[in-house]
C-alpha cells in the first residue's frame, strides 16, 4: 500500500516516530509484568521446586502442598464450557440482527447486546450468588459449582461474540450478497454455505478474545464457583479456578504461599499467551477472514 | 527511542515504588494496615481522634492480619492491624488489644437444628457427617463452607476444634465475612462460620441466618502491632483506641470492648 502514498513528509515522519514511541512503550510494559510475575514467583520455581505444582496433591499452603493442576483443569473447564454455550447463541444473534431482525426489533435488541457487554462482572457474579445459586441447589446442592460459572461466563462472553461475529459479517463486500442473490440461492444457503463460512476467521477470532476473557474473569466466577480446589468430575463440582485463587488468598498471603500466587498468574499467562498466538496465527490473512 | 522511552517508564516506576515506601515520617501522619476486621473500627477510630488532634492524618488500609504483621515490621506501616494473637516468630513485636470478636457458626434461618455439639461440628467438617438427619435434622445434605487459606478466621475455627485445613471436606470456600453470610443465608443445608460482630448485625438486619450457640467461646482479640514500644502520635492513638471514650464505635461494629473481656 505505501507505494501509493505521496512521499513522506516531515509531520508524518515524527507521527511515525511517535507512534513507534507509544509501540515500543506498550510492548514494554507486557514484557515488564511477566518479568516482574516472573521475579516474584522465583522463589518457588527455581531449580525442581516448580515440580511441586504438578505433583502435590491439592493446595493447602499453610502445609506447604502448592498443587496447581486441578485449577489449571477447572479455569478451562469453566472457560471452555461458557465458550461452547455462548458460541451458538452469539453467532445465532448476530445472524439475526443482520439478516432477519426487522429495524424496529433489531436496532433494540442489538443495543441490549451491546448493554449486556457493559455490565460490569460483579453485577453478573452478585445475580449468580443470589439468584443461581439457590436454584441450582434445589437441583443438586451445593449449587455454587462449575455449572453455574459456565452459566454466569457464558452471559459474560456472549455479547463479544456476537459483536464480533457481526462486525465480521457486515464487514462482507456487498457483492457476496449480490453474487449469491443472483444466482436464487435462499437466505438459509446463502448464510451456511456463503456468508458465514466467507467470515469465518473473523468468527473464530472474537470467540478465541471470549476465550480470553473467560480466562482472565474473576470476581464474578469466584462468587459462583464455590472455590474448592479440587479437579472438576461433573457439572455440579464446586471448583477453583486460578484468578479466583489469585484474589482469594494474595491479601493474606506471605512468604513462599505468596510467590505460589505469582506463580499461578504466571501459568494464567503463559495460557492467555497461548490463545493470543493462536488468534493472530488464524487472522494473519485479510481482515475478517475476505480473501 | 527506545531508550527515551525506558527512562521515562524507569522514572514512573521509581516514582511509584518510591511512594509506597517513603510516607511521612512526620508527627502528623499515622497509616494503619491489615485485618479487614479491625480496619472498619481502625477507620472509625481514627476519624474521631483526628477531629480531636486538628492536622493529623492517620491513613487505614486493610489486607488481612498477615500483611499488617508484615508491614508493621518492614516499617511499610506505623501500626499493623491484626484479628489474632501474635504467633512465635512474631514474638519480638509488640501487640495492643483494642477489643475482642468472636467467630460463630451460622446456619440457614430455615434449618431447625439449635445447637451442635463441637464433635458434631468436627465431624461435619471432616465429612463423616453428611447430611442434617444425622444429627436430628431433615434429609437434607450438608454444604460446608470454610474460610480461604491465610484467613485468621480460618486458622482460629481449625485450631479451636483441633483440625487440618487439608482433612475438612469443604462445599464451598468463601473470601471474607459478607460473601459467607449471602452463601448460608441462600442455602437452607449450609453451614458455616464468620465473626460474631458481622452475624449478628445481618441477622438483625433481617438476613436469613441464625448463629448457634457454643460451647466455648471461639474468640480472638483485636490487636494493632508496633515494631517498636509505641512513642509519640502511634502512642497517643494506641492509648486512645484502648480508651473507654471509643466503647461506643466497639459496640457499634458488634465487638465486645475491653472493659467486658469476658463474654
Amino acid at each position: 500500500m505505501s507505494e501509493f502514498l505521496s512521499p513522506p513528509k516531515n509531520i508524518d515522519r515524527w507521527l511515525g516516530i511517535g507512534l513507534s514511541m507509544l509501540m515500543g512503550l506498550v510492548a514494554l510494559l507486557l514484557i515488564l509484568i511477566v518479568a516482574f510475575l516472573a521475579s516474584e514467583a522465583w522463589p518457588v520455581i527455581q531449580g525442581d521446586s516448580w515440580a511441586r505444582f504438578f505433583n502435590s496433591d491439592g493446595w493447602y499452603p499453610l502445609e506447604n502442598k502448592f498443587g496447581l493442576l486441578p485449577m489449571l483443569w477447572a479455569t478451562l473447564a469453566v472457560s471452555v464450557g461458557a465458550v461452547v454455550l455462548a458460541f451458538p447463541l452469539g453467532l445465532g444473534s448476530a445472524i439475526f440482527i443482520e439478516y432477519y431482525a426487522p429495524r424496529v426489533i433489531g436496532k433494540p435488541f442489538s443495543s441490549v447486546v451491546t448493554l449486556l457487554a457493559g455490565v460490569p462482572s460483579v453485577v453478573f457474579g452478585l445475580w449468580g450468588l443470589t439468584e443461581l445459586v439457590p436454584l441450582i441447589n434445589n437441583v443438586h446442592p451445593p449449587g455454587a459449582s462449575l455449572l453455574t460459572a459456565i452459566l454466569v461466563l457464558t452471559l459474560m462472553i456472549l455479547p463479544t461474540i456476537s459483536l464480533t461475529s457481526r462486525s465480521a459479517l457486515s464487514s462482507l463486500p456487498a457483492h457476496l450478497l449480490q453474487n449469491s442473490a443472483a444466482l436464487a440461492l435462499s437466505k438459509k444457503s446463502m448464510i451456511v454455505g456463503v456468508l458465514v463460512p466467507t467470515a469465518s476467521k473473523g468468527i473464530v477470532g472474537g470467540v478465541l478474545l471470549a476465550l480470553v476473557r473467560a480466562l482472565g474473569e474473576t470476581m464474578a466466577v469466584l462468587m459462583v464457583a464455590g472455590n474448592v480446589v479440587q479437579t472438576p468430575s461433573g457439572l455440579f463440582d464446586p471448583v477453583r479456578v486460578l484468578t479466583a485463587n489469585i484474589a482469594l488468598e494474595m491479601a493474606y498471603a506471605t512468604g513462599e504461599h505468596r510467590a505460589a500466587l505469582f506463580a499461578s498468574g504466571l501459568l494464567l499467562m503463559v495460557l492467555v499467551i497461548c490463545v493470543v498466538w493462536m488468534t493472530s496465527r488464524l487472522s494473519s490473512g485479510e481482515v475478517n477472514g475476505y480473501d | 527511542m527506545l531508550s527515551k522511552s525506558l527512562t521515562l517508564l524507569l522514572t514512573l516506576y521509581i516514582v511509584f515504588a518510591g511512594t509506597a515506601v517513603v510516607h511521612a515520617k512526620g508527627n502528623t501522619r499515622l497509616v494503619l494496615t491489615g485485618s479487614s476486621t479491625v480496619a472498619p473500627l481502625a477507620l472509625e477510630m481514627a476519624k474521631r481522634f483526628e477531629k480531636s488532634h486538628p492536622g493529623v492524618r492517620i491513613d487505614v488500609q486493610t489486607g488481612g492480619s498477615s500483611r499488617g504483621v508484615v508491614d508493621a515490621r518492614t516499617g511499610r506501616a506505623d501500626i499493623g492491624m491484626a484479628s489474632r494473637s501474635l504467633n512465635q516468630s512474631e514474638s519480638d513485636l509488640f501487640s495492643h488489644t483494642i477489643a475482642f470478636d468472636g467467630i460463630s457458626i451460622i446456619l440457614n434461618k430455615s434449618n431447625p437444628i439449635n445447637s451442635l455439639s463441637n464433635v458434631q461440628i468436627q465431624n461435619i467438617y471432616t465429612g463423616k457427617i453428611r447430611n442434617w438427619y444425622q444429627v436430628g435434622g431433615p434429609k437434607m445434605p450438608i454444604t460446608v463452607v470454610n474460610k480461604a487459606e491465610g484467613r485468621s478466621t480460618l486458622e482460629l475455627f481449625l485450631h479451636h476444634f483441633g483440625l487440618k485445613n487439608s482433612n475438612i471436606k469443604a462445599s464451598v470456600i468463601i473470601g471474607d465475612n459478607q460473601q459467607g453470610i449471602k452463601t448460608v443465608s441462600g442455602n437452607p443445608g449450609a453451614i458455616g462460620y464468620v465473626s460474631v460482630g458481622a452475624a449478628e448485625f445481618e441477622e438483625g438486619y433481617g438476613t436469613p441466618i441464625k448463629l448457634l450457640p457454643m460451647s466455648s467461646p471461639l474468640s480472638r482479640p483485636l490487636n494493632l502491632i508496633t515494631k517498636q514500644a509505641p512513642d509519640g502520635l502511634a502512642k497517643q492513638f494506641i492509648l486512645f483506641a484502648q480508651s473507654s471514650e471509643v466503647n461506643d464505635l466497639i459496640e457499634e461494629q458488634y465487638f465486645v470492648s475491653l472493659a467486658a473481656p469476658s463474654k
